[in-house]
């Protein structure tokens, strides 16, 4: 029997007690349930909550779906065509990254995993700015210093993937605690996948901007995979969902592949997370059609046929196009004009990119520190002379 | 002959090795004594006045007043904004500090000592030193990690490691370590106004020890370049090469005509004047703390072969830690770090080759 009245008064607040010995269950009765507006088959559901989407948004955001689908094949091929070294896709996980970014503005500040070039095609990087990128010439806004697909932009807000998982989120954390000091009217969005949150920077990120009181919004892909490690072998718990109350973070789980349910969810998390001063958890259901990178063959440890099923009938685009389409906002035909420009863009792209001188020596010298070492200055000196008389050495395309 | 009056004068001056606390410090114009915690301190203070931007974090920094004491009276001065207890995590509060630098913010992060850092180092090497270079100049890093580093008294391995070479190994990071009060407050001031990552090392046992300081010094616009060493005391007859609590062994051992260059900045490493120094005295002796392997004499002995190999008149020699973990017992520690005796000894072998180095493995 539990007196209600009666409470113990301990560091951290009072509790009520009970003389009934109970243990929390590890699992509740039922999972948390999964926000959507759309069925499968694009059917909005009716007498749902939603965030109205505009005609104008609601193409841009299908147009960019289609044209992420499309870059990602071309460069994936491009890989194993050996024109570039790595790529990895977004396959099934279009809907996250165009949606999501469609519900921020411009001043939100962007720290990605890896596997979200949609937010950045949403804010205006174009596919020659990608396939810069990619091939590392001297167009790219990196220098050719990093692996493909470790895009950056600065002026999108978007800032330069990193490698080493889930260290952008206690980063998320500081920068928006930057913002929250500087009284700005934005917040920060981290995403992450569902292997990441095992890091400890996962618990170091939530708890502090927790404790902060900062502007985050901390965006969970669950796509199912961490390369080969199932979620079954990644956590035991309901998925990432449930640890935001762990950490005094409010939450919730949406159906990642329904690009309206995601567009909602974020734009509430936005306004909660910048006139709440609180960070917001989104864990998004969905499933990572494709390898988990051009170094992987998934087939080697799960069924192809899954893998076939959610390509063909649990495809965000499809689902979304088929709602877009019943509003009588696209087409067949302009479908079909979209695909053919997006898909000769592109090639058009990876040629001038293929084409684009690398970056010159100088280059690798610059950006060690903010002004050059009088170390560096001898070594590219010295660097230069030797290039300069036995050319035959070195490579004819690098600019001295 | 030469070599006689110089074994005389040397001889003589074998016999007057001071005790620490009679040492040398002779500064002509000093005027105040200012020990190096004070000197820290008041070097944040000033950088937090002059700065909105600046803000310190790390674990007991603000309440307690600094495990060391060394933020001692900043949150009540500048508020919780400003001065950031952490929760336990290096790995955590590290990150959220380069996030926060990398918006733009001067985070001033503090590890309760260097050997905590190693939970972080990822955030310091991967998110710090290499973001300006891999981002191509589009993030730019303007933070400092600072905390005591190397050997305490009686805390053991896990307490006691010098990282000065581990972290002046890597491109993207300046890595400076002051020895006196004013070293202190002078490269603590350029660290936080520098764009560029900077790893401070300072040293426990240096914290409560005064130095006088010209009026100069503690002025507030005070600052001191980061990369050049200073010549502590001029000589002639041998290059020792110090830094941190290193140097004040150094100054101790009056004796030997010796050139002691107190490094001040590992990374960047003022080669020039240590090549200078030997090309006068013909002579290298490196002390550090630290361990031998890959350590920072290691370095400057590279350096030296490579700029200045016609003007040694004797092979260099690194004086450096015991090659193992730092033992607790106070006997065995004392042996497990260099002390003036290895130096002297080691000065001598560079002078006469009289003592044959023992064979190490």
């Amino acid at each position: 029997m539990t007196l209600a009245w009666q409470s113990v008064d301990f560091p951290g607040g009072k509790v009520s007690y009970t003389s009934e010995m109970s243990f929390i269950s590890e699992s509740s009765q039922t999972r948390v349930p999964c926000y959507r507006v759309l069925e499968d088959d694009g059917d909005l559901i009716s007498d749902c909550d939603f965030q109205q989407v505009s005609k104008e948004d609601a193409v841009k955001m299908y147009s960019n779906m289609v044209t992420l689908q499309i870059m990602d094949n071309i460069f994936y091929e491009a890989q194993r065509q050996g024109r570039i070294s790595f790529y990895l896709t977004s396959a099934g996980e279009e809907a996250i990254s165009i949606a999501s970014a469609a519900a921020l503005s411009e001043q939100d500040i962007i720290l990605p995993q890896y596997r979200e070039p949609g937010v950045l095609l949403w804010r205006g990087f174009t596919l020659q700015e990608f396939a810069d990128q990619c091939f590392g010439n001297k167009a790219d806004y990196g220098k050719g210093r990093q692996m493909p697909i470790h895009y950056g932009s600065k002026k999108h807000n978007f800032f330069t993937i990193s490698s080493p998982i889930a260290t952008q989120l206690p980063q998320a954390a500081g920068i928006a605690y930057s913002l929250k000091m500087d009284n700005k009217k934005a917040c920060v969005v981290s995403y992450i996948g569902d292997g990441g949150t095992s890091e400890g920077d996962f618990h170091a990120g939530l708890n502090f901007a927790a404790v902060m009181e900062a502007p985050v919004i901390f965006f969970c892909r669950n796509n199912g995979w961490a390369i080969s490690t199932n979620v079954s072998e990644q956590f035991r718990s309901d998925g990432i969902v449930v640890k935001g109350r762990a950490y005094g973070i409010r939450s919730i789980r949406v159906d990642g592949n329904d690009a309206l349910a995601v567009y909602s969810a974020v734009s509430a998390a936005r306004e909660m997370a910048i006139n709440e001063q609180r960070p917001i958890l989104i864990e998004a259901l969905t499933y990572r059609v494709g390898h988990h990178s051009t170094s992987d063959d998934s087939t080697k440890y799960r069924q192809l046929d899954e893998i076939v099923y959610w390509k063909k009938a649990r495809n965000p685009v499809n689902r979304f196009r088929n709602w877009v389409q019943n509003i009588g906002w696209w087409s067949e035909q302009q479908e079909t004009q979209l695909r053919n420009s997006v898909r000769k863009q592109l090639l058009e792209a990876i040629q001038v990119a293929e084409k684009t001188e690398k970056p010159p020596l100088s280059e690798l010298f610059t950006d060690v520190y903010d002004h050059p070492p009088s170390n560096l200055e001898e070594q590219e000196k010295h660097l230069r002379e030797t290039v300069t008389r036995h050319p035959k050495d070195y490579p004819s395309d690098i600019s001295v | 002959m030469l070599a006689i009056a110089r074994q005389r004068m040397l001889g003589q001056s074998f016999k007057k090795i001071l005790p620490a606390v009679s040492v040398l410090r002779s500064y002509s114009s000093a005027a105040k004594q200012i020990t190096v915690r004070e000197a820290l301190n008041s070097a944040l203070d000033e950088e937090m006045s002059a700065d909105p931007k600046v803000f310190l974090m790390g674990e007991e920094v603000g309440e307690y007043q600094g495990a060391y004491k060394i933020t001692k009276g900043l949150l009540e001065k500048y508020g919780p904004e400003r001065v950031l207890d952490t929760p336990i995590t290096e790995a955590g509060f590290t990150g959220i500090g380069v996030g926060a630098a990398y918006y733009g913010l001067k985070p001033v992060v503090e590890f309760m000592t260097f050997n905590f850092s190693m939970q972080a180092i990822d955030h310091i090497i991967n998110s710090a030193a290499k973001s300006n270079y891999m981002s191509a100049g589009q993030i730019s890093v303007p933070i400092v990690f600072r905390g005591p580093n190397g050997a305490a008294a009686g805390v053991g391995a896990q307490h006691s490691q010098c990282y000065a070479a581990w972290y002046a190994s890597c491109p993207g990071l300046k890595v400076l370590s002051p020895y006196n009060s004013e070293d202190a407050r002078g490269l603590l001031k350029a660290a936080i106004r520098d764009p560029d990552p900077v790893v401070f090392l300072e040293n426990e046992l240096l914290y409560g020890e005064s130095f006088p300081v010209s009026d100069e010094v503690l002025d507030s616009s005070f600052c001191l370049p980061i990369g050049k060493a200073k010549i502590e005391r001029e000589g002639k007859d041998v290059t020792i090469t110090a830094f941190s609590k290193m140097a004040a062994e150094m100054l101790e051992k009056d004796g030997i005509y010796a050139e002691v260059i107190n490094l001040r900045s590992i990374r960047p490493l003022d080669r020039s004047t240590i090549n200078a120094s030997v090309r006068k005295t013909n002579r290298l002796i490196t002390v550090e703390e630290g361990f031998p392997q890959h350590g920072v004499g290691a370095e400057i002995c590279a350096s030296v072969v490579e700029e200045s190999f016609s003007y040694l008149d004797a092979p260099v020699e690194r004086i450096a830690g015991a090659d193992v973990p730092m033992p607790y017992a106070a006997n065995l520690e004392r042996m497990a770090v260099p002390q003036v005796e290895d130096i002297v000894r080691a000065a001598k072998r560079a002078c006469y080759r009289s003592v044959p180095l023992a064979a190490t493995a």
